[in-house]
């Protein structure tokens, strides 16, 4: 709100105190980091400015950045959605399902479509459930989600009984691997989807309804804004991304097990709140949140590169999250002392 | 009269009335439709199983009361299980007291950590102790690099009985030490919250900060109370666990944070502080306990019982947050507008 303000009130400010309201305080910290981890790596490593990091990056991004996504919108509105990975899980399997019984490996691409729009159902059928309870219970969305998380991980247990399922036609193979001209294809699916997101939030009502809930969700209700219709359309559509998330998943392991990624779901909270979305809700935005995913992911690679473990990288992640949050309270400490002067 | 103070008490804790109603009903179904499940072997057996995640709850329970969430906790306990291992072996076996004080030390310590960095860089608990998951979690991997531990000292891997006796069929049954050690956490934890000025004082932090503060109350010391009961208690509920296992896994803990947390809460624990008690946190761990445990006895495959337990946990929540008059309310206010 205070960024589309600002050039009218201010119009006589200089180009790059402009261009650094248009992008951002936070975006700009963001790129500086960014910019630190490129340096880092580049001057340790020659090989890692290179097509090869480019790749391995394009190609693992995508499944941690769209559960991401799926994450983000309930955070803005002041929630949280535990249930993200084991929901792609569900509808990886729904996907599993609808080919194998249409010939496994020589499945049809309508047997496909028709499991992909099935996947792209569970999920937001999922959402739909959680929803509902948290808009018009009142239970807390750590509880609602939490318990989802637990039911979908044993639902799929039991209906998997732990085992992998795989056996998928040929022609899935470049939604997971394939490349675009030059671009990998997964990659390319996770920009559409940012880009999507990108304008529901700013452009759509549900978008500003999503960050006013988040910010005082009784003042919302009070302006008339069906506050708890809102609420279930973002775990529905928040259900609906793992969904799209299930499907890459299953394309890019070639199978589908319960427990894929289970250990991405405090990683796409951390991408959250690395991206600067307020951990009450009301404030956040998907394009800081997409850089701070790259960043985690080079962070991962670059490491990778250097022949240090994933766990390092783990470690890292979470002091990057502390690092972060401790320099965002000492910006704050120094605008307060600013506006007391 | 103190015929009539039971009642009183039981209208003064919804939560707590309704959970025992829902134990009692379960467990009278599981003893009509299993004849195993009303047997002292098997109450022992119940009891003995879910020491480390009540060990765990009471801690994270105080925690929760103090307004904060910890995510971590589960994680710590493992660095804790490990750094006890290693230390305890470098200096040739110790035991129980050596073991427990090693523990607790890591464990406050761990806890100190989340604390310090919430009270003095101002970060709420939910993203301190996600990252400190990952930071603990990737750290232990990194340096351990997924080795577990076997050799550990005798006095740690010994099953050492409190009561035991012989059933008709000849198996040794028993109470087992982690048994003690979890009534003594949990008795502390009731003293703690309950019967100390510091118990008050926590209650009304969590309920409302900055009133607290503005009554006198120390902020900094009620952040360093909470997570370092929650680390101290994490710290022994590791010990419990390796006890129970005969191992030291590096990540054999990860995940319980979670089934934790939904027990403490279902047991009436407010996420935002300021309610909660040990009798509900001790009936929130049993109610899934006492499920999964009839489940196996009524021979349902154990693929199903996460999904059950989800289930009911998932029910109960709906339940209890909505009388059902206020949700009638709800959809006729809908349908009117």
């Amino acid at each position: 709100m205070t960024d589309s303000l600002a050039p009218t009130a201010a119009p006589k400010r200089s180009l790059p105190r402009r261009l650094f309201a248009k992008i951002g305080a936070e975006n700009i910290g963001l790129l500086i980091a960014l910019v630190v981890v490129i340096a880092f790596f580049g001057t340790l490593s020659p090989r890692f400015l290179s097509m090869a990091t480019f790749d391995s990056v394009a190609f693992q991004l995508p499944e941690l950045g769209l559960l991401t996504l799926a994450m983000l919108m309930p955070i803005i509105a002041g929630g949280i959605n535990l249930a993200v990975t084991f929901t792609a899980n569900l509808c990886g399997l729904t996907l599993a399902w609808v080919l194998h019984a249409n010939g496994g490996p020589d499945a049809s691409v309508f047997a496909f479509l028709l499991g992909s729009v099935l996947a792209v159902g569970v999920g937001t059928a999922s959402g739909f459930v959680m929803g509902p309870v948290i808009a018009y219970t009142g239970a807390h969305p750590i509880l609602v989600t939490l318990s989802m998380m637990i039911f979908l991980r044993g639902l799929g247990e039991f209906l998997t009984r732990g085992a992998d399922i795989s056996g998928f036609p040929e022609f899935i193979q470049p939604l997971g691997h394939g490349s675009l001209l030059g671009v990998p294809i997964p990659l390319l699916i996770l920009i559409a989807a940012v880009i999507v997101w990108h304008i529901m939030m700013t452009r759509t009502r549900l978008g500003f309804s999503n960050y006013m809930v988040g910010s005082n969700i009784e003042a919302t209700r009070y302006s008339g804004i069906p506050t708890r219709r809102v609420i279930t359309l973002i775990y529905a559509l928040s259900g609906a991304m793992c969904g799209i998330a299930g499907i890459i998943m299953l394309s890019r392991f070639n199978s589908v097990r319960v427990g894929h990624g289970e250990s991405y779901v405090l990683i796409t909270v951390l991408a959250c709140f690395l991206g600067g979305v307020n951990p009450f809700g009301g404030f956040g935005k998907v394009v800081s949140v997409f850089l701070a995913l790259i960043i985690l992911q080079l962070l991962s690679s670059g490491l990778n590169l250097l022949g240090a473990s994933q766990h390092l990288a783990t470690a890292i992640w979470g002091i990057m999250l502390v690092g972060i949050m401790i320099l965002r309270w000492a910006a704050g400490q120094l605008t307060f002392l600013r506006i007391t002067r | 009269m103190p015929s009539l103070r039971l009642p009183k008490l039981l209208r003064a804790n919804p939560t707590e009335t309704w959970l025992i109603i829902v134990l009692v009903a379960i467990c009278l179904g599981l003893s009509l439709s299993s004849d195993k499940f009303f047997t002292i072997a098997n109450l022992f057996n119940l009891l003995n199983t879910s020491s480390t995640n009540l060990i765990f709850a009471v801690g994270l329970l105080v925690v929760l009361i103090a307004g904060g969430i910890d995510i971590s906790f589960a994680v710590a306990a493992s660095v804790v299980q490990y750094v006890v291992a290693v230390a305890l072996l470098r200096i040739g076996g110790g035991d129980w007291l050596i073991g427990i004080g090693l523990a607790a030390i890591a464990g406050i310590a761990l806890g100190a950590v989340n604390a310090a960095l919430i009270h003095y860089f101002r970060i709420i608990s939910i993203v301190v102790t996600i990252a400190t998951f990952n930071i603990f979690f990737g750290l232990l991997m990194f340096f351990t690099r997924g080795v577990s531990i076997y050799n550990l000292p005798e006095w740690w891997t010994h099953r050492t009985m409190l009561i035991e006796f012989q059933q008709a069929n000849g198996n040794w049954t028993g109470l087992a030490l982690p048994v003690a050690i979890m009534a003594i956490c949990v008795v502390a934890t009731w003293v703690l919250i309950r019967h100390t000025s510091i118990g008050r004082q926590l209650y009304a932090f969590g309920d409302n900060p900055e009133g607290a503060r503005r009554l006198g109350i120390n902020i900094a010391a009620m952040h360093f109370i909470a997570f370092g009961w929650l680390g101290l208690m994490a710290g022994i509920g590791g010990l419990v666990q390796v006890h129970y296992a005969q191992e030291v896994v590096p990540n054999a803990l990860i995940g319980r944070e979670l089934d934790v947390l939904a027990a403490v809460v279902l047991g009436g624990a407010r996420l935002g502080g300021g309610r909660g008690t040990v009798l509900g946190c001790i009936l929130g761990v049993f109610l899934v306990s006492v499920t999964q445990n009839g489940l196996n006895l009524l021979g349902i495959s154990p693929y199903a019982f996460k999904m059950i337990i989800g289930a009911i946990i998932l029910i109960a929540i709906t339940l209890s947050n909505a009388p059902l008059g206020r949700m009638v309310a709800a959809l006729r206010q809908r349908s009117g507008t």
